[in-house]
């Protein structure tokens, strides 16, 4: 089988009511077409371990500001890996994915915090209560099946808004669990192996260059984005991605072939969700262990904007492509700390425009706003989707 | 007693805004079956042009220019970008206007800034009523009285019109509709016009003093959201679910505002939509979807 899958209805054909339907997978761009074993396997493989190694001394190199932009960007990216399955694999719009990531790092929290100061905490190993607020999200966003079986496209999207209005709520209302809206509440960062992620003081050095939390957190961040993308490639190229597909492009005839389209709807929002979950687990990290509810529904870390703003990433990245989805996470994310950081030389100013400003968040929403309305306009499958043009004309010579 | 019939009155009053925003919503998808999530957007839009015309050339003028230029800005967001994107499926559509929305909400956050939050109802501020114990501020009065007018002026237009015609024809077949000489580009964007008016019309009732509070024309893009659940309940292609949507949806929130609390209000509209679709997939009143394979 080749590379790239193709939807089980040709790409020109019969007008569906579904996403742009990018073909599958992405993979990095001009390696994605080559074929498997020889040359092109080693190349593949050289590329990936450079990639390997430049993750792993970047932090020697990179100040500390440089990097927490980094690590804010790849928790964009895992969590937009889950929502472009989510939209483009299995074609159901949610406006969701900010609920889930609540869920995450609201589970991570009661599971790993010591039930000091009035706050419930069942003090699990960190390692044990990541792996379980995983688990504990993709179940919740099993449990939406009940609405995401009997519902699709437009419905669906703003059905699972309501999500995140109740999370908003509960949040609020339940302060032992999710700390106030004016302080929060705090939790240890991971511990594996004896080895702490939170570290402020470190002893340890690799070239003359202390490793402390911000160093830290990336190798963590950047191993936890590589198996998400693993994962996931794997979940879109197998049995899995297939069947997704097919409900994506016609109920109907999925249910004629034998795919129950419940269950994959189910599994599509479990997969996707789990991936926020995760998401919020390292939002949580990224705070330096803060878990603190939104104030209001329409602004704030778990909002309804956070909500847009993964679909922005989705759609600007190409809908359906996991490769997209860390660009446009670069793009949403990393642009507003990126910014100010590339023309004053600190991150101070990010929160310190106020008024009638252009300031760096003004400046990226209207930059991806206008990139979704470019991209649906001009080009349905995103960067993407560009990246494979060029690539086909590249090789056309 | 009091109470019950303020929180009616209440509830109708806000209604009644909810449900000329639903209508809109309504229109805009029968005509071209997009959701517009940047109604909230084309609300924020007219209310920012009133508020920033209204002390050079009084209020009435502002306020049908900003409905006006709310109607313009709908048209030729139809005309220039939706009508572009040909290729595009009805729900890439809807994030192409959510790209839109991001876009007007940022720009006109960034001009309001952080000052104090502008003020519409100008005229209406002031009045109150009372009604068996219970008083109705002006804009509820208003809002309630304008909505009426216009929703029964839009009903009967597009049952007698030769426009309202033409909008039927298309939303049940586009390409019999065209076959039989109905333009359908005249069509949606009229309808676009029409509903970015009724947005423009709303945001005069949202940014006064009893519905947005402290927050002025700011509230307006967060309150216009309540107006999705409102179309989504009452069923998108149907006009008159949009009214019934907006009724419920503003009766719920008034409720539990009053008897739960001001934070439940806003998850109760949601919840109430998500109980009415898992019960029925495309609202109260909207057409069954028939899907042949």
């Amino acid at each position: 089988m080749s590379e790239t899958t193709t939807p089980l209805t040709p790409e020109a054909g019969a007008p569906s009511a579904e996403l742009p339907a990018a073909p599958q997978p992405p993979g990095s761009g001009a390696t994605a077409a080559a074929p498997r074993g020889g040359r092109g396997a080693l190349v593949r493989w050289a590329l990936w371990l450079l990639l390997a190694v430049v993750m792993f001394l970047a932090p020697v190199y990179l100040p500390g500001q440089y990097l927490t932009v980094g690590t804010w960007v790849m928790t964009g990216a895992v969590g937009a890996m889950g929502l472009t399955m989510l939209v483009g694999q299995a074609g159901q719009l949610s406006l969701a994915h900010s609920f889930f990531l609540l869920v995450g790092g609201v589970s991570y929290a009661v599971l790993s915090g010591d039930g000091s100061d009035g706050f419930i905490g069942l003090h699990l190993p960190t390692f044990v209560a990541l792996v379980l607020a995983v688990a504990i999200t993709a179940l919740v966003g099993a449990a939406f099946a009940p609405v995401s079986g009997r519902l699709s496209g437009i419905y669906l999207g703003v059905a699972s808004l309501s999500l995140v209005f109740l999370g908003w709520y509960l949040a609020r209302s339940l302060p032992s669990l999710a700390g106030t809206t004016s302080s929060g509440r705090y939790v240890e960062d991971l511990h594996l192996f004896g080895f702490y992620f939170g570290e402020k003081s470190p002893s340890l050095y690799v070239l003359d260059v202390p490793i402390g939390q911000n160093e830290r957190l990336w190798w963590l961040f950047a191993t936890l984005t590589a198996i998400a993308y693993a994962v996931a490639r794997g979940a879109v190229r197998g049995r899995i991605g297939r069947a997704w597909r097919a409900v994506r492009d016609n109920e109907a005839a999925a249910t004629v072939m034998g795919v129950s389209v419940v269950r994959q709807k189910a599994i599509a929002f479990a997969v996707s969700s789990s991936y926020a979950g995760l998401a919020g687990v390292m939002v949580v990290w990224w705070y330096d262990g803060l878990l603190k509810p939104d104030e209001a529904v329409d602004s704030g870390t778990y909002s309804t904007s956070v909500a847009i703003a993964y679909l922005a990433m989705v759609v600007i990245g190409g809908v359906g492509s996991l490769g997209g989805a860390i660009l446009g996470s670069a793009i949403v994310f990393g642009m507003p700390l990126i910014l100010p950081l590339l023309t004053q030389g600190d991150g101070s100013g990010i929160n310190a425009v106020s008024g009638t400003d252009f300031s760096p968040v003004v400046i990226t929403n209207l930059i991806y706003g206008a990139l979704i309305v470019l991209i649906i306009v001009f080009e349905p499958g995103g960067f993407a989707g560009l990246g494979r043009k060029l690539t086909a004309r590249l090789r056309r010579g | 007693m009091s109470i019950l019939v303020q929180v009616l009155l209440n509830g109708t009053g806000r209604g009644a805004i909810y449900a000329l925003l639903a209508l809109g919503f309504v229109i805009i998808y029968k005509a071209t079956e997009v959701v517009n999530f940047a109604h909230g957007s084309l609300a924020l839009f007219g209310g920012y042009l009133t508020y920033a015309l209204k002390s050079q050339v009084g209020w009435y003028l502002a306020a049908l220019l900003g409905v006006l230029s709310a109607a313009l800005l709908a048209f030729l967001l139809e005309r220039l970008i939706l009508s572009r994107a040909k290729l595009a499926s009805q729900d890439s559509l809807a994030i192409l206007t959510i790209g839109v929305d991001i876009i007007i909400l940022t720009e006109i956050s960034r001009r309001l800034g952080t000052e104090a939050a502008p003020f519409l109802g100008d005229p209406y501020q002031g009045i109150r009523l009372s009604i068996l114990g219970a008083t109705v501020e002006g804009p509820q009065i208003v809002a309630l009285i304008s909505a009426i007018v216009l929703i029964g002026a839009f009903f009967v237009v597009f049952r007698y019109s030769s426009w309202g015609l033409a909008m039927r024809a298309q939303s049940e077949n586009k390409e019999a509709a065209a076959l039989m000489g109905i333009r359908s580009s005249r069509v949606t964007s009229s309808a676009w016009a029409v509903g970015g008016a009724l947005a423009g019309i709303a945001v005069l009732f949202i940014a006064t003093l009893p519905i947005a509070g402290g927050a002025g024309l700011t509230a307006a893009h967060t309150i216009a959201f309540a107006a999705f659940p409102a179309a989504i309940l009452g069923g998108l292609t149907s006009p008159g679910g949009a009214v019934v949507g907006g009724l419920t949806v503003g009766l719920v929130e008034a409720f539990s505002q009053q008897y739960i609390n001001q934070d439940f209000a806003k998850v109760a509209v949601y919840l109430v939509m998500l109980i009415v679709l898992v019960a029925r997939p495309s609202g109260l009143f909207g057409r069954v979807e028939q899907q042949r394979v």
